[in-house]
């Protein structure tokens, strides 16, 4: 320890964080800035990120959950008061209305004095992965990628070290992808982008490379750390080749392969949470190991996430972990530790083949955006996230504490009054609300109209969006009222759900085929087949659940119902009548689970399906379960609940009992 | 919601003349109900429903074609045209099965009907369930239920090959939409193994070439060729995606029903559909030896024509299968 060694310079260290509002934010990023974390990242509510003003029917329940809600250039100013955004470095994980909180937040620097030039940061503005996972999309493709090129081209003329555009393989694991398909997903989505850029006429080939220089990657690390470390020196070779052979850029700084990582969430237990920790902790090591394809900028989940949302001290201890590695280790003393090895070179070999094969399969569709329109993307990951699954399901792919070595001690983390997570306040809705409104009856209204006009005149003509976003955000125009402007000229889109895949081996197990038998005698006493409807209501995207529900529930015999994210209570109750369904099953994860379930039920009510019986999947709090039940929810399943054919019967026999009949016993 | 609780045949056929949604999720529950008491209250609450929107009213239309050939789009981008002439909209979208689990999922009801809160739209899907060459049974029972409280109902079926029009025996109009660059259906139609539908559209004439070349050998193949009642099927051309050409489809459909009560031939129609269905339904349960039980079926098909239509299809079909069990 006394002799300095030359160290390198450690990664960005960030916390993905937002909640309530932009003051409670604020103060947040303050205290994380203090305790040594070395950029920002925010989480924006799902009002802000599928633009709705916090007024909206649609936001009720939403608002300050997920994220903090911005609703205008009020918002942004408070959210960096005492923050100098000319010395930040801001990540943006926002997608569709991505031109839209980059104009707010260049507008509020310019109040701050700093010019845009000296801006760093990064908007995720993937927009195509979201029809794919996650969900926030707004428009069609078409109008998608022009609003990606057109925030490309901004940037690298007018804020030259903003990253534009952070293409996401991250969500793509989520949804299920192996690594190939992480690789050859994201690599076609970064051939849609840049053709898209080059084909758009507004950057000369003088400035293409700075393009492609400024493309960075947004990548997911799983528990298999050594084959994620892999994954990434394969990512590294294939940007470089892609770059230097499809768009000839000379230089080699230029094909560096920068990405940023949060590791992954979709593993973390919500038994016997505190085993989250050495998963995050060995999860980071995949990406930070490997010198020569080391992230540029890394955060953390918090060990309870699968619960509900991490308060400041679980968010600190996940900063911690990251000081520890990079401060505490020799890691950042030595060069790269696998250059030579050949277990290490065969694999990422055999990772690059499988991720070109599959980038041809493609190219030959027409490219990513007709893959992704055509629905066979998404049938992909489906199919991958359902093989997972049943894995787990049948206990080949072991997870500790959840399908083996259940047996725990009551954990003393988990206690406390706060049940060991964060509760947003539920006053923060309105009083974001009241916020809005004091904030319009203040702004000069003339100035606003104009404002909108030039902006929707910008999106007819076709001329680069930014600079007409950044006049609205100064003249005081809201987050709904920008995005409702390109709503009514590019229209709305709905991807497809990608549910529609063969069954598979599993359909002729003994347990599916009782299931099964069970299912079509209960439709045979009932007097038809039995149906479900599979609902997500509120704003939230993350349709992993239902649609695998979804998927079950037709390989045992249901017939099913589902028509994806993002429905209105209203919407859902119409449905049920109109199908006339057995059962809903409603999915909700962004933790507005009460305020939906209300609103169902009410609605329910209205067309005269009270007595329906409704089950709830998603992250819910136990306390929360009691309420719910309380309330007339006939079950709760949680990311907990891993035995699908259990879930099944359960269903079964809750429409059973709803119809008089005697349960059935399990498979 | 109890299993043993039917309802009051005359009053939910009241209710569902009086436009009442729940009434009508209640009636089309109840048609799709195998149990012998369900189907004999079934078959009552036809009776009741009132005859001349059944016979004389409203427009039934068939819209099939092959997968991904834009049927949803179609059908979403029509319901606006028809909602923008005041017109009420019941859709009925028959979705293949799982032929190893018998599970089904289930329409792309947003697809068809985008903002999913209007309440003179009403969408019911049906599994097609294995049977009925691909068309759910309780089609016809379901769609007269539906006319009794709907200005248009629509059948939307994915079809594969000659099988898809079928929907066109039991439909008063029946539109097949077409794929660009896709010659199966042409070939179909001029090796005369299908039969040619009321009106044909090829969808996506925003993609170019491929929609304008589908389109004149639609016309080329059809040139002056006309139904079996002489009417001579326009094949126009559209886009969902642009919203072109919508309004046109929507003039095509209609013209076909006009042509059909200028001609006095709509109720004849109504009942051609119900005789069909009979015989489709009689086939499916007891093979050609049930038909020739009856006395074969052109003579079937002579009774059924000659006769009034009895408004229960159910009980008509129950009657029939009486005499084939003799």
């Amino acid at each position: 320890m006394t002799t300095p060694t030359k160290r390198d310079k450690p990664w960005l260290m960030r916390t993905y964080s937002g909640h309530s509002s932009a003051k409670a934010s604020n103060e947040l990023y303050r205290t994380n800035l203090s305790k040594g974390q070395t950029g920002l990242s925010v989480a924006f509510d799902l009002p802000t990120q599928t633009g709705y003003d916090s007024d909206h029917p649609l936001a009720r329940g939403e608002v300050g959950k997920v994220g903090v809600p911005i609703g205008h250039i009020g918002d942004m100013e408070t959210l960096f008061d005492q923050i100098p955004l000319g010395q930040m470095n801001t990540s943006m994980t926002i997608n569709a209305t991505a031109a839209w909180l980059l104009a707010l937040y260049v507008a509020a620097a310019e109040r701050q004095g700093a010019s845009p030039a000296q801006l760093q940061g990064t908007t995720q503005n993937d927009i195509l992965k979201e029809y794919l996972s996650r969900g926030t999309y707004i428009f069609p493709p078409a109008p998608s990628v022009r609003l990606i090129t057109d925030i490309i081209a901004y940037t690298v003329k007018h804020i030259p070290k903003w990253n534009p555009t952070n293409i996401c393989s991250y969500h793509l694991q989520e949804a299920g992808a192996t690594p190939t398909q992480e690789l050859a997903y994201a690599l076609s989505t970064s051939i849609a982008i840049l053709d898209a850029v080059r084909d758009s006429g507004q950057i000369g080939a003088d400035d293409f490379e700075q393009v492609a220089g400024r493309i960075s990657f947004f990548v997911n690390a799983g528990i298999r750390f050594i084959e994620e470390c892999c994954k990434m020196r394969a990512f590294t070779q294939l940007w470089d080749k892609l770059t230097r052979e499809r768009y000839e850029v000379q230089s080699e700084e230029m094909r560096r392969f920068r990405y940023g990582v949060q590791v992954n969430s979709l593993g973390l237990t919500e038994a016997q949470p505190e085993n989250n920790v050495q998963r995050i902790v060995l999860e980071m090591l995949g990406i930070t190991l490997s010198k020569n394809s080391r992230a540029r900028a890394l955060q953390l989940p918090a060990w309870n996430e699968a619960l509900g949302l991490p308060r400041p001290w679980d968010q600190q201890w996940a900063l911690r972990m990251q000081q520890v590695l990079a401060f505490e280790t020799d890691l950042l003393e030595y060069g790269d530790i696998f250059d030579g090895s050949p277990v290490i070179a065969a694999k990422v070999k055999a990772l690059v083949d499988g991720a070109e094969q599959e980038m041809a399969r493609v190219q030959e569709q027409g490219g990513m955006v007709q893959a992704i329109e055509s629905g066979y993307v998404k049938r992909q990951l489906v199919s991958s996230h359902t093989e997972r699954m049943r894995a787990i399901e049948r206990g080949d792919l072991k997870i500790v504490g959840l399908n083996c070595y259940k047996e725990t001690e009551v954990s003393p983390l988990t206690g406390g009054v706060d049940s060991g997570i964060m509760k947003v306040d539920p006053r923060a809705e309105r009083e974001q609300i009241e916020r809005l409104n004091a904030f319009r009856a203040k702004r000069n209204s003339t100035e606003v109209k104009a404002a909108l006009a030039n902006l929707a005149e910008t999106a007819r003509s076709g001329a680069n969006i930014m600079p007409a976003s950044i006049l609205c955000a100064h003249a005081g125009v809201t987050t709904g009222e920008w995005s409702q402007t390109l709503r009514d000229i590019f229209g709305e889109y709905r991807a497809p759900t990608g549910i529609d895949i063969p069954a598979n081996d599993d359909t002729r197990s003994a347990k599916v085929v009782t299931i099964r038998s069970q299912v079509t005698q209960a439709g045979i006493e009932l007097g038809r087949p039995l149906r479900l409807l599979i609902g997500k209501p509120g704003l939230d995207g993350h349709s992993n659940g239902a649609e695998q529900i979804a998927v079950k529930g037709r390989d045992v015999g249901f017939e099913i119902v589902y028509e994806g994210i993002r429905l209105t209570p209203e919407q859902i109750a119409k449905a049920a009548l109109e199908e006339g369904v057995h059962l809903i099953g409603l999915s909700v994860l962004s933790g507005s689970h009460i305020e939906m379930v209300e609103d169902v039920f009410n609605q329910l009510d209205k067309v005269g399906l009270k007595g329906l019986p409704v089950v709830i999947g998603g992250i819910i709090p136990e306390s929360d379960a009691q309420l719910l039940k309380d309330r007339g929810i006939a079950a709760v399943y949680t990311p907990k609940d891993i035995d699908m054919n259990g879930i099944m019967v359960d269903i079964l026999n809750l429409i059973r009992k709803a119809n008089d009949l005697k349960p059935v016993d399990p498979a | 919601m109890s299993r043993m609780a039917l309802p009051d045949p005359a009053v939910l056929a009241s209710a569902v003349s009086g436009r009442d949604r729940l009434a009508l999720a209640t009636a089309l529950n109840l048609l799709d109900d195998r149990r012998p008491a369900a189907r004999q209250c079934a078959a009552e609450f036809l009776d009741l429903l009132p005859a001349e929107k059944l016979d004389a009213d409203g427009h039934l239309i068939g819209i099939t074609g092959p997968p991904g050939a834009g049927k949803s789009s179609l059908t979403a981008a029509l319901i606006q045209v028809w909602r923008q002439r005041g017109l009420k909209v019941a859709i009925l979208a028959v979705d293949p099965s799982s032929p190893i689990s018998g599970g089904a999922l289930l329409g792309d009801r947003l697809r068809m009907h985008a903002s999913g809160a209007d309440r003179e739209v009403f969408i019911r899907s049906l599994a097609c369930r294995g049977e009925f060459g691909g068309l759910s049974a309780e089609v016809w029972p379901m769609s007269l239920a539906m006319l009794a409280a709907f200005d248009i109902v629509l059948v939307e079926t994915v079809g594969v090959g000659q099988k898809e029009i079928d929907v066109s025996k039991m439909t008063d109009t029946t539109c097949f939409v077409a794929q660009p660059a896709s010659g199966d259906s042409i070939q179909f139609l001029k090796a005369g193994i299908m039969e040619v539908p009321h009106v044909i559209v090829v969808n996506k004439e925003d993609i170019g070439m491929a929609a304008r070349k589908t389109l004149s050998d639609l016309r080329n193949t059809l040139g002056r060729r006309t139904d079996a009642d002489g009417w001579q099927a326009p094949a126009l051309s559209a886009s969902a995606a642009l919203g072109s050409g919508i309004e046109a489809l929507a003039d095509a459909l209609d013209a076909h029903r006009n042509w059909l009560l200028e001609r006095g031939q709509f109720t004849a129609r109504r009942q051609r559909c119900q005789a069909e269905w009979l015989v489709k339904h009689l086939r499916e349960e007891f093979g050609r030896y049930g038909i020739h039980r009856l006395g074969g079926e052109d003579a079937l098909f002579a009774t059924l024509m000659g006769q009034p239509r009895r408004r229960s299809p159910i009980a008509e079909y129950e009657a029939l299968r009486a005499r084939v069990m003799q």
